[in-house]
C-alpha cells in the first residue's frame, strides 16, 4: 500500500495552517509592498547595463531634488544591472527627460528607462477592478464546479485555491516584493491553475465513487487515497512541465516579468500541493459527516 | 497487419504541421503587433479638462480623440491606439522606435496662431480661421522656409488686408512673434504665407500643428508608462530565448516519459504554437510581456491535456486492454476531465479580460486564446494522430509506447 495521504491529513492541515498563520502575522506586521499600480507615484526602471552602487543612483535623484531614501531604490535583474527607483510623486514628461539625461550622463551604457506614473484616482480604480476580478472569478468557478460536480467539491476546491493565492501573497509580503498589476494577473492564473489541477483529481474520485458503494469513513479514506495515487503521475508530470517553462522565464526572461514569474512559481508548487494534500482531505472530512448521518 | 494507408495519413499530418509552421512562422511573427513593453513606446492616460463654458461629455471625448489622431497622423505615426476610457479620459498608446520626448510634447502642445493688428494686441484672425491644408514651401526669392496657409473666409481676409494696407500685421504663434510682414496689396483669394521660421523642420512642424488644429480641450496627464526602445527589445529577446528553452525542455520531457506518443504530443505542440501565433496575427492582438508568459504557460496546459490522456491510456493498459482499445477508451475518459479543468481556467480568463486593463487584459487574451487553441490541438489533433498511428498497427512492441512500470499488454 502506498503512503496514506488522507489518513495523515492532520499533518498537512497543520502545515498549511502554520503557513497561513505565519502569513497573517507577516501581513499584519509588514503589510504589502504596493507598487505604483496601486499607490500613486512614479516608478523608474532603468537597465544600466553595468554593475552599480545603489548610492550612485540615489545621489543622482537627490541631485535632481527628489526626496528619496535608500529604501526607495532596489537592484533587479538576474545580472543585477537594473535599478528600480520609487518616487512618491507623479512627474511630468519634462522631469522624466531630465532623469533620463542625468542617468545617461553617469551611466553611458544605459539601455533605456521605463517610467510609470500613476495618479491617485487611477490607482484607486485599478485596485477596485483587481478586487472585483478576483471575486467574480472565484464565484464563477464555484458555480461551475457546483453544477458539474457537487457543491462540496466546489467549496473544497475553492478553499485550496484561496490557500494558494494566500501563500503567494504572504511570500510577497515576507520578501517585500512589489505587488503590481502583473502580480494580480499571476494570482488569477494560480487561481485558475489550482482549481484546474484539483478538478482532475476530483474527477477521478467521482468516477471511483460510481463503481463502489462507500459506507464508512475508512472506506472513503481508502477510495480517495487510491484516487490520489492513480492520478499522482499526472499531477507530478504536469506541474513539472509547467514549472520548467516558468522557471526558464524566471531565470532568463525579461526583468519586468521577474516578479510575475516568481509569483507563478510559488503558486504552481502550492497549487500542486494543495490539490493533493488539502482539497481532497477536506472533501473527505466533509463527506464523511453525511456518511454518519446516513448510517 | 500493418495498415500503410493510415501510417501515410499520419506522416502526412506531421509533414503538414512542420511544413506550414516552417514556411510561414517568420512571416506571421512579423505581423503580430508587439506591445510597448516589447519594442519601446509609451502609454499615456489623459483626463480631458473642462474649459470655460464647455463641459466634458462624449462629444468632447470624440473631438479630443479626433484631434489627437490628426496630430499623430500629421507627424506620420500611422498606427497609434487612441481609446476613450470612462467618460472623460483618453488613452494614447504608441509603440515602436521614435523620439518619445518630441511626440509627447507635441501631443499636448497648443498651436495658438494669431494674426494681430499693428497694435500687437487686437486679434484679427486665429488658427481656427484656416483651412486644414497648410504646407511647407520655400520662398522663391529668398529660399527661406515658409508655410503656405489659406483662410476659410477669403472675404474676411480681403477686408483685413484692405483695412491695414501698407501696415504691418503680426503673426504670432503661442504669443511669440513669428513675422511681421507689411501688407502690400489687398489679397482677395485668401492665400498667404507665414515667414520667420529658421529651418525647414520648424516650418514643417508648424504646418503640421496648424493642420491638426488646436486641441478642443486641455489635457491633464493621469498616468503614463514609457519604455525605452532598447529596453523593450532586450526584454523581448531574453523572454523569447527563455520561452524557447522552457518549451525545448517540455519537448524532451514528453519524449522521455511517453516515447512515441510523447513525440506525437510534441508535434501537436508545434501546431499549437503555430496556431496561437496565427490567432494573434489574425486578430491583431497586441503581444506584451505578460502575454508572452501566458503563451508559454499555455504550452504547459496543452501538455497537461496530453499527459492526462496518456496516463489514462496507461491505466487502461494496466487493466489488461489491448493498445488500440486502451487508446480509444483512455482518450474518451480523459476528454471529460480535460474539458472540466479547462472551463474553470477559461472562466478566470474571461473575468480577467472583462475587468482588466493593459497588462491584465493582454494576459487574459493570451490565456483565453491558449485554452481554446490547446483544446483544438492538444485534444483533437493529438488524438487524431494517436489513433491513426495506433490503428496503423506499425508498432507492436509496447516498449515504444510509454515508459514506466506496470504497463503491459496481453
Amino acid at each position: 500500500m502506498k503512503f496514506e495521504i488522507v489518513r495523515n491529513r492532520k499533518w498537512f492541515f497543520l502545515l498549511s495552517g502554520l503557513i497561513t498563520v505565519a502569513g497573517i502575522i507577516v501581513m499584519l506586521l509588514f503589510g504589502l509592498n504596493l507598487g505604483t499600480d496601486f499607490v500613486a507615484g512614479t516608478r523608474v526602471q532603468v537597465d544600466l547595463n553595468q554593475t552599480f552602487q545603489e548610492s550612485q543612483v540615489l545621489n543622482i535623484f537627490k541631485g535632481l531634488g527628489y526626496k528619496v531614501s535608500a529604501n526607495d531604490i532596489t537592484t533587479a535583474g538576474t545580472d543585477q544591472h537594473t535599478a528600480v527607483i520609487r518616487l512618491r510623486e507623479t512627474i511630468s514628461t519634462d522631469q522624466e527627460n531630465k532623469i533620463d539625461d542625468a542617468l545617461k550622463k553617469q551611466f553611458p551604457h544605459e539601455k533605456g528607462t521605463q517610467v510609470d506614473t500613476v495618479s491617485p484616482i487611477v490607482a484607486k480604480e485599478l485596485s477596485k477592478n483587481a478586487f472585483y476580478a478576483v471575486l467574480f472569478a472565484s464565484v464563477g468557478i464555484v458555480i461551475y464546479v457546483a453544477i458539474r460536480f457537487e457543491y462540496r467539491f466546489g467549496v473544497s476546491g475553492i478553499i485550496a485555491l484561496l490557500h494558494d493565492a494566500f501563500i503567494v501573497i504572504s511570500v510577497f509580503a515576507l520578501l517585500r516584493l512589489e505587488v503590481d498589476i502583473p502580480f494580480i494577473a499571476a494570482v488569477l492564473t494560480i487561481v485558475g491553475y489550482s482549481i484546474n489541477d484539483t478538478i482532475v483529481i476530483f474527477d477521478r474520485i467521482r468516477e471511483n465513487l460510481k463503481n463502489q458503494k462507500v459506507k464508512t469513513l475508512s472506506e472513503l479514506e481508502t477510495l480517495v487515497n487510491h484516487s490520489l495515487w492513480q492520478t499522482m503521475t499526472r499531477s507530478i508530470n504536469t506541474v513539472l512541465t509547467v514549472i520548467f517553462a516558468d522557471a526558464m522565464l524566471f531565470f532568463f526572461g525579461g526583468t519586468s516579468i521577474h516578479n510575475f514569474t516568481f509569483a507563478l512559481l510559488v503558486g504552481l508548487i502550492s497549487g500542486a500541493y494543495s490539490s493533493i494534500f488539502i482539497a481532497s482531505p477536506i472533501w473527505v472530512v466533509w463527506r464523511s459527516r453525511s456518511l454518519k448521518k446516513q448510517s | 497487419m500493418v495498415r500503410w494507408s493510415r501510417f501515410i495519413a499520419f506522416l502526412l499530418i506531421v509533414a503538414i504541421i512542420f511544413g506550414v509552421t516552417g514556411a510561414t512562422t517568420k512571416k506571421i511573427w512579423s505581423k503580430i503587433p508587439l506591445g510597448l513593453d516589447l519594442r519601446g513606446g509609451f502609454d499615456i492616460l489623459y483626463q480631458i479638462q473642462p474649459t470655460k463654458g464647455q463641459t466634458v461629455n462624449s462629444d468632447a471625448q470624440k473631438a479630443t480623440i479626433a484631434a489627437l489622431d490628426e496630430r499623430l497622423a500629421a507627424m506620420n505615426y500611422t498606427d497609434p491606439v487612441i481609446q476613450a476610457e470612462g467618460t472623460d479620459r483618453v488613452r494614447v498608446q504608441l509603440a515602436g522606435v521614435f523620439d518619445q520626448k518630441a511626440v509627447k510634447s507635441a501631443l499636448v502642445a497648443e498651436a495658438k496662431l494669431e494674426f494681430r493688428a499693428p497694435d500687437d494686441k487686437t486679434v484679427l484672425l486665429t488658427g481656427k480661421d484656416l483651412v486644414n491644408n497648410a504646407k511647407y514651401e520655400t520662398d522663391p526669392q529668398t529660399n527661406a522656409p515658409v508655410v503656405a496657409v489659406e483662410f476659410k473666409d477669403p472675404k474676411k481676409f480681403a477686408d483685413i488686408t484692405q483695412k491695414y494696407l501698407q501696415q504691418p500685421i503680426g503673426i504670432w504663434l503661442n504669443d511669440k512673434l513669428l513675422s511681421k510682414p507689411t501688407v502690400q496689396t489687398v489679397i482677395a483669394n485668401g492665400k498667404a504665407t507665414i515667414t520667420g521660421m529658421s529651418s525647414p523642420q520648424e516650418a514643417i512642424k508648424l504646418a503640421q500643428l496648424l493642420n491638426a488644429g488646436a486641441l478642443p480641450f486641455p489635457l491633464k496627464q493621469l498616468s503614463s508608462t514609457t519604455v525605452g526602445p532598447s529596453l523593450g527589445e532586450s526584454a523581448l529577446h531574453s523572454t523569447l530565448v527563455a520561452g524557447l528553452i522552457g518549451i525545448a525542455l517540455i519537448f524532451l520531457f514528453m519524449i522521455v516519459m511517453y516515447r512515441i506518443p510523447g513525440l506525437i504530443a510534441d508535434c501537436a505542440l508545434v501546431a499549437y504554437m503555430f496556431l496561437i501565433l496565427a490567432t494573434f496575427a489574425g486578430m491583431h492582438l497586441t503581444l506584451t510581456l505578460p502575454g508572452l508568459a501566458a503563451l508559454v504557460l499555455g504550452v504547459g496546459m496543452a501538455v497537461d491535456a496530453n499527459i492526462i490522456t496518456y496516463e489514462r491510456i496507461k491505466d487502461e493498459l494496466r487493466n489488461g486492454k489491448s493498445i488500440l482499445s486502451a487508446s480509444i477508451s483512455g482518450s474518451r475518459r480523459a476528454l471529460r476531465t480535460i474539458l472540466d479543468s479547462n472551463v474553470t481556467t477559461l472562466i478566470a480568463g474571461i473575468v480577467m479580460y472583462y475587468y482588466g486593463t493593459g497588462a491584465i487584459k493582454s494576459f487574459a487574451e493570451a490565456l483565453i486564446a491558449g485554452i481554446v487553441v490547446s483544446l483544438i490541438t492538444a485534444v483533437f489533433l493529438s488524438r487524431l494522430m494517436l489513433m491513426l498511428f495506433m490503428r496503423s498497427n506499425l508498432i507492436k512492441n509496447i516498449k515504444w509506447i510509454f515508459s514506466g512500470k506496470g504497463v503491459q499488454t496481453k
